[in-house]
């Protein structure tokens, strides 16, 4: 009786705002006949809501304003760039620089095309590498028993407080003995031992009811159809916010002290190449900062349209 | 006859129990070893020795630890900045990043997943001190200083990275916007996982305001995300180097351990030197964890 996790009924909106009947698994309402009890939770004022809406747009705006202005910055022209008083969105909007910079990028001796496979590669397999290798040693390290348990517990939340220059040189001196120096090794096996990851998932499968879990062992679910088909799905939030930290780091990652080659480098390093000549090259330094900021931004909008779609955990009972 | 078959299952039982241990947690545990683990304990041996990187290290025994407690003229100062910058960064980049979570988390979802994008901007955009060096330049190029001189609040540009009276705040203010980042996030997707069936059980329990029910069940629901945002804004906070002051900062306002640790490290080449500062940091940044790690622990109870 394991039945992937089900399918909860298109909640009616009315309106604008929140004021709609809830209901659980099954169907049944269940916010409706206690309305007076759990007033704010559900029958907010829409006045409060318009309050907070506000309040938080104008500290949005403030907190958004690096990226407008990354942005604007972009489209001007070199002039544009330095006047005084400096204007936060542009005049005369122009795509020069982002001409410029594809021009500079088709003339570079390894083709552009590489360095962008080479990202993209990376990013995607060490992400994949991060989120499952995490989730698979969080279940056993939050839900089962076993000796040392507790000792690697606490090693992991340790491991979290030591900042990552104290021990960048003695990382250093095990990477090249392990010969991993000027492969893309480098950043896959590392991927798979992040503590930070497997705190975060740990962080979600904790609550996770052991009632639900102990249901399909004796249904007679083995551990793997316990993670896979129970676990994995619960943790939709947990991976997709994971999604977002790991892709925004590997993608923005730059020159390494690992990698050599050249045709094993990645977009970042590039980037920074073409713009690291200065004044004369401000322009496309503009450009490359937004071409870099659009992966990021598009894998948060796509994960946190899934993250706020789901929920499935709303309703289970320890 | 019977005990014997009992315990032959028994001992199968726990065989595919550690095999099913090992699938699981093998390949973490032996990255997380070979890659967090042993840096930290060769850095504990270096910080015990002599170490240019050119020559073979040679043991000197505490001699780094007493020159930097007692010699380093420069040690008491990146220490007591460290703590004052921990003190303040810490627990209010922490709240906030919580508070507007919350407050997120209360709107509808259609302008929330707007205004996550808002919040979390500075995080994604990545390459934030170029824009903090514009604002905060110290000429009237500057946008701070331009805006400023055209309300006519100033006459002359102020030295916002030179001046040591205007350091501090620039550098907090800096500090707690880009807080909001990794434990913003978390908080966000934490909420999401709170379980919504509580609500109703504590209203009908007598939960009366949001308050209490942020306090009674949301916030005990979302251990293990606040626990991970205090363990990261510690650490942050007790690390906080270069921001865009450069190093050495002038006069030596706000300078850190980091800011230390790097100076041994990455331009004098003293490495067990600079292993020492890093332990002295670790240590510190530990204690702070462990009396957050109790606090969190009482929420709720």
């Amino acid at each position: 009786m394991i039945t992937k996790k089900a399918k909860l009924p298109k909640q009616e909106t009315v309106g604008f705002f929140r004021k709609r009947p809830k209901y659980d698994e099954e169907g049944r309402l269940i916010y409706y006949k206690k309305k007076k009890l759990i007033k704010t939770r559900v029958n907010r004022s829409a006045g409060g809501d318009i309050a907070m809406i506000l309040f938080l747009l104008a500290v949005g705006v403030i907190m958004v304003f690096p990226m407008v202005y990354a942005i604007s910055n972009s489209f001007k022209p070199l002039h544009e760039l330095w006047l005084f008083p400096p204007n936060l969105i542009v005049k005369n909007p122009t795509v020069s620089n982002y001409r410029d910079m594809f021009t500079i990028l088709s003339n570079t001796m390894i083709p552009f095309s590489r360095y962008l496979f080479n990202t993209l590669f990376i990013t995607v397999v060490a992400t994949f590498l991060r989120i499952v290798s995490a989730s698979m040693a969080a279940y056993p390290l939050s839900k089962w028993q076993f000796k040392g348990k507790k000792a690697i517990n606490k090693l992991i939340t340790t491991s979290l407080m030591i900042s990552a220059p104290a021990a960048g040189f003695a990382t250093y001196l095990i990477i090249s003995a392990l010969g991993f120096v000027d492969t893309w090794l480098v950043y896959f096996i590392p991927a798979l031992g992040s503590s930070f990851s497997l705190y975060l998932i740990r962080g979600f499968v904790d609550p996770f009811p052991d009632s639900v879990l102990e249901a399909a062992r004796i249904d007679g679910a083995g551990d793997f159809r316990i993670f896979w088909n129970i676990l994995m799905p619960n943790m939709k939030p947990a991976w997709m916010t994971l999604i977002v930290f790991s892709v925004k780091d590997y993608w923005n990652q730059g020159a390494s002290i690992y990698i050599y080659r050249e045709e094993l480098k990645t977009l970042n390093y590039a980037l920074s190449q073409i713009t690291s000549e200065g004044l004369a090259r401000a322009g496309v330094a503009t450009a490359t900062s937004v071409l870099m900021m659009i992966v990021p931004i598009l894998t948060f909008l796509i994960t946190q349209s899934n993250i706020i779609e789901t929920m499935a955990t709303s309703g289970m009972k320890d | 006859m019977k005990k014997s078959v009992k315990s032959a299952s028994l001992r199968r039982q726990n065989r595919n129990r550690f095999f099913s241990l090992a699938f699981f947690l093998g390949p973490f545990l032996l990255a997380f070893v070979i890659f967090t683990v042993l840096p930290v304990l060769v850095s504990i041996l270096v910080s015990l020795t002599n170490f240019n990187m050119l020559e073979f290290p040679d043991f000197v025994g505490l001699e780094n630890y007493m020159r930097l407690f007692l010699n380093d003229t420069l040690f008491p100062t990146a220490v007591q900045n460290t703590l004052i910058l921990a003190a303040i960064t810490g627990p209010g980049g922490y709240i906030l990043c919580f508070a507007f979570a919350w407050l997120i988390n209360e709107i509808p979802p259609k302008p929330r997943s707007v205004m996550t994008l808002l919040f979390y901007a500075p995080a994604l955009s990545g390459g934030l001190d170029i824009v903090w060096s514009l604002l905060f330049s110290n000429d009237k190029y500057g946008y701070i200083n331009a805006w400023l001189m055209e309300f006519g609040l100033i006459n002359e540009p102020i030295l916002w990275t030179i001046d040591t009276d205007v350091m501090w705040p620039v550098c907090i203010i800096i500090l707690l916007w880009s807080s909001i980042g990794t434990s913003f996030l978390t908080f966000i997707a934490g909420l999401q996982t709170v379980d919504k069936s509580l609500y109703e059980a504590g209203a009908v329990d007598g939960i009366k305001n949001r308050w209490q029910e942020l306090y009674f069940i949301t916030l005990p629901q979302m251990r293990g995300q606040l626990l991970f945002g205090a363990v990261l804004a510690i650490t942050g906070a007790f690390s906080v180097g270069s921001t865009i002051f450069g190093s050495p900062t002038q006069d030596y306002t706000l300078y850190t351990l980091s800011l230390h640790l790097n100076d041994y490290g990455g331009a004098r080449y003293e490495m067990g030197y600079a292993c020492a500062i890093a332990m002295v940091m670790f240590v510190m940044t530990y204690v702070a964890n462990q009396a957050i790690r109790f606090i969190i622990g009482r929420i709720g109870k």
